[in-house]
């Protein structure tokens, strides 16, 4: 029997035979050769394209609920839909940005970084997309009908849930597509030792999906079932919260901003000139930021540890919070203490060439570890931060600067994705502004946490009610009001951004160098934009840098 | 007059999925599968210690029907050796047997399905009358889907080995590790569902 594969870039080709035809229906094909894809790069577009325009949004929404917040006279939107708009916030911050976008760079570049011709199963990752894009959709509509964690109406409740479930099961099987690629797909000589470190930190992220993930998906079925039929184990829709809502809070999120860090860890040694240093450890540092993961399994999104008691209960508490909280602060701290080290040592290769992904992943990164801190700190029991807006402020921290991360990556492998150069001078910008954003948005929900601001994800308009009235918070209207100018900020640099990649996707092309950023890992061999199979050859790969190798090394000799 | 010749080649063909892609993608499902069973038994066992604790009966007053759980854990073992076999045999080229074993696969898969529905019939638990209903089905329909996967898995072996694709015995060898994990997590469930009273 012979079977014909169309191969990846078949979509791609009905668009080519249509350029004869009207504008319209080339349009249409066009349209058409997305929508069923299977070249990763454009799958990985999709997702990050989406998730930064649900990322706009919720910024956006982050400004109408400062305003709630930070004024008891506001009235911008009717007070009975606050409820659903606060878990849309939170929904959005984490379902919809800061995970397809992660996931989306993963799957745009990781094949790429690996030498491979195409992802591990592509139509699997292009229907993991749909899969999330209906559940996103069914969710924002569930939470429009009144639905949601202590929604009022029963069926809304239940389309939220499956909404959810939904969501999960895409992003399972998208996250399996990128962490099979890595282990299989790798080129000829890439050891696992060899594998760039964007692409272990996406390997490291993925995996972590996988375990925590269907752990959320099985609670949710268990949700689905009892809502749906009787109420008797869980709470009804109050008690949702109790069973998922781990999974919209650090710690749990931290593991899905690891393909930031990657970002930085790519940047770094690109912008100062030199190999990264002892990559192994590099490899530790980032694998143990992922050990989060554990923290969504175990459904122990808080860790709590008492300094001033007894032993035992110390031991209990310190176990758990050192695990969820201590190891990715420490990986942290080496991954960041490593990237130092690099610095220092490429330092004497002359003056660093700090380029606007650089920069945009710095600060991400650097963002992500306030984020890793503050979690850290939430878990000592003697600060009574838990219920406060303190964990808000971490969430926020990691997820905004996931993003930052993120967007610096995009412009890093803009030349592979999309054929482009973007210029620097017109990025900078966004960095600062995102930065500030950034902080401006999470730094005050953390002041406003130690001030006992009440916070989380509310169940019903009570915890609405409560996480409104800051009245008797001193300066609790100051701190709001920066945290919304913050959100602010954070949506005009995304909507600056996105705006950006359109402009750009217009103008001519331009023929752009195949390693116009001085990368140094082996997709920057291929042509600029990447060829639908990446390469025209098999690559053979004998160094985790191989373009630094032929750059660098070839000079000296 | 010249005509141009519009190229008529088809696109390029994909790349070959590298070796062993199929089983690790199916491994790392797994993975992602014992997560899902591992979570939901833990809630199940979180729920009835606060039953018991509370005086209450689990499973209230339903009579599960442990002649019928005890055979389908036979059965879905049993079903794991006819995977393994298909294997054995399509390393060996041999598309008869291994075509064989795939089918008693199938049969016993469907089997183990028809087991469950009795037990559902026997037992008849009502999900909406109390709060052992809700959970009950949660679980055991959660596994079922996984068996229904599993036996999609198994007719799309088995259309590769009846295409004669035996020389790519991968699909077979992912094909039985799933099997494994469904009698893994059934297992697990049979003991915490159906043996622990």
């Amino acid at each position: 029997m012979t079977t014909i594969d169309t191969g990846p870039n078949a979509a791609d080709s009905l668009a080519h035979d249509a350029s004869s035809d009207s504008a319209a229906v080339s349009l249409l094909v066009g349209a058409a050769a997305w929508a069923i894809t299977t070249d990763h790069k454009r799958i990985g577009r999709l997702y990050t394209g989406v998730g930064l325009l649900a990322l706009l949004a919720t910024a956006a929404l982050g400004v109408v609920l400062g305003v709630e917040r930070a004024d008891d006279g506001a009235k911008l939107v009717d007070a009975d839909s606050l409820l659903q708009l606060f878990q849309a916030y939170r929904v959005g911050l984490v379902f919809a940005a800061i995970i397809p976008i992660g996931l989306g760079l993963a799957i745009a570049v990781v094949p790429l970084q690996l030498g491979a011709r195409s992802l591990a199963f592509p139509r699997l990752a292009l229907t993991g997309f749909y899969s999330w894009l209906g559940g996103l959709v069914l969710t924002m509509t569930a939470l429009g009908a009144n639905g949601g964690i202590g929604g009022g109406d029963e069926q809304a409740v239940d389309l939220f849930l499956a909404g959810q479930g939904l969501m999960i099961i895409g992003l399972i099987a998208s996250a399996g597509c990128v962490a099979t690629s890595v282990l299989t797909t790798r080129a000829p000589g890439m050891t696992m030792r060899r594998v760039p470190l964007f692409a272990w930190s996406a390997l490291i992220s993925t995996l972590g999906m996988l375990l925590a993930l269907p752990v959320m998906f099985g609670a949710i079925i268990y949700l689905f079932v009892d809502h749906r039929y009787g109420q008797f184990n869980f709470g009804g829709s109050e008690g949702i919260r109790t069973w998922i809502g781990w999974g919209y809070s650090v710690p749990a999120i931290i593991v899905y901003a690891l393909p930031a860090i990657g970002v930085a860890a790519e940047t770094l040694p690109v912008a100062f000139k030199h190999r990264q240093v002892l990559r192994g450890f590099k490899f530790a540092g980032i694998a143990l930021i992922g050990v989060t993961a554990l923290a969504a399994t175990t459904q122990q999104f808080v860790s709590a540890v008492t300094i001033d008691t007894d032993s035992e209960t110390f031991i209990r508490g310190a176990v758990p919070f050192l695990i969820f909280a201590g190891l990715p602060l420490l990986g942290l701290v080496m991954s960041l203490g490593l990237g130092l080290l690099t610095a220092q040592q490429g330092l004497a290769n002359g003056r660093p060439k700090i380029a606007a992904p650089f920069v945009f992943s710095l600060f991400g990164v650097l963002m992500i570890a306030v984020g890793i801190a503050a979690n850290f700190v939430l878990g000592i029991t003697d600060l009574e931060l838990l219920g406060t807006s303190f964990e808000e402020g971490a969430t926020l921290f990691v997820v905004y600067g996931a993003a930052l991360g993120v967007i610096g990556g995009l412009i890093f492998w803009a030349p592979k994705l999309s054929g482009r150069v973007i210029p620097d001078k017109r990025v900078f910008p966004l960095a600062l502004v995102g930065v500030a954003g950034a902080t401006l948005a999470g730094a005050p929900m953390l002041i406003a946490g130690f001030l006992d601001q009440p916070g989380g994800l509310p169940a019903n308009d009570a915890d609405v009610s409560n996480m409104l009235t800051i009245g008797n918070i001193d300066q609790g209207v100051l701190w709001n009001t920066v945290s919304l100018a913050g959100h602010g900020l954070m949506a005009l640099t995304v909507l600056s951004f996105v705006l950006l990649m359109l402009k750009m996707l217009t103008e001519a092309d331009q023929p752009v160098d195949n390693n116009p950023c001085g990368g140094h890992t082996v997709e920057w061999g291929t042509s600029s934009p990447a060829p639908a199979q990446n390469y025209d050859n098999v690559v053979t790969v004998a160094s985790p840098e191989p373009q630094f190798d032929m750059t660098y090394e070839a000079s000296v000799s | 007059m010249s005509t141009s010749t519009a190229p008529l080649a088809l696109p390029p063909t994909a790349a070959r999925a590298s070796r062993r892609q199929l089983l690790i993608g199916t491994t790392l499902a797994c993975v992602a599968g014992t997560m899902l069973i591992g979570g939901m038994l833990a809630i199940w066992v979180l729920l009835r210690g606060r039953v018991v604790e509370t005086g209450g009966r689990f499973p209230v007053e339903y009579i599960i029907p442990e002649v019928t759980t005890n055979v389908m854990l036979i059965t879905i073992w049993s079903l794991c050796l006819f995977a393994q076999w298909a294997v054995y045999s399509g390393t060996r080229g041999d598309r008869a047997h291994a075509g064989l074993a795939l089918a008693v696969t199938a049969v016993l898969a469907i089997a183990f399905i028809n087991a469950q529905a009795f037990v559902y019939a026997d037992m008849a638990v009502e999900i909406r009358a109390d709060y052992y209903g809700a959970l009950f089905y949660a679980i055991t329909g959660t596994l079922m889907a996984i068996v229904i996967a599993g036996l999609v898995y198994t007719a799309v072996a088995a259309f590769g080995v009846l295409g004669g694709r035996l020389q790519e015995s991968e699909v077979l060898s992912a094909h039985a590790l799933y099997w494994y994990f469904t009698a893994a997590a059934y297992t697990a469930v049979w003991f915490v569902v159906y043996v622990t009273k």
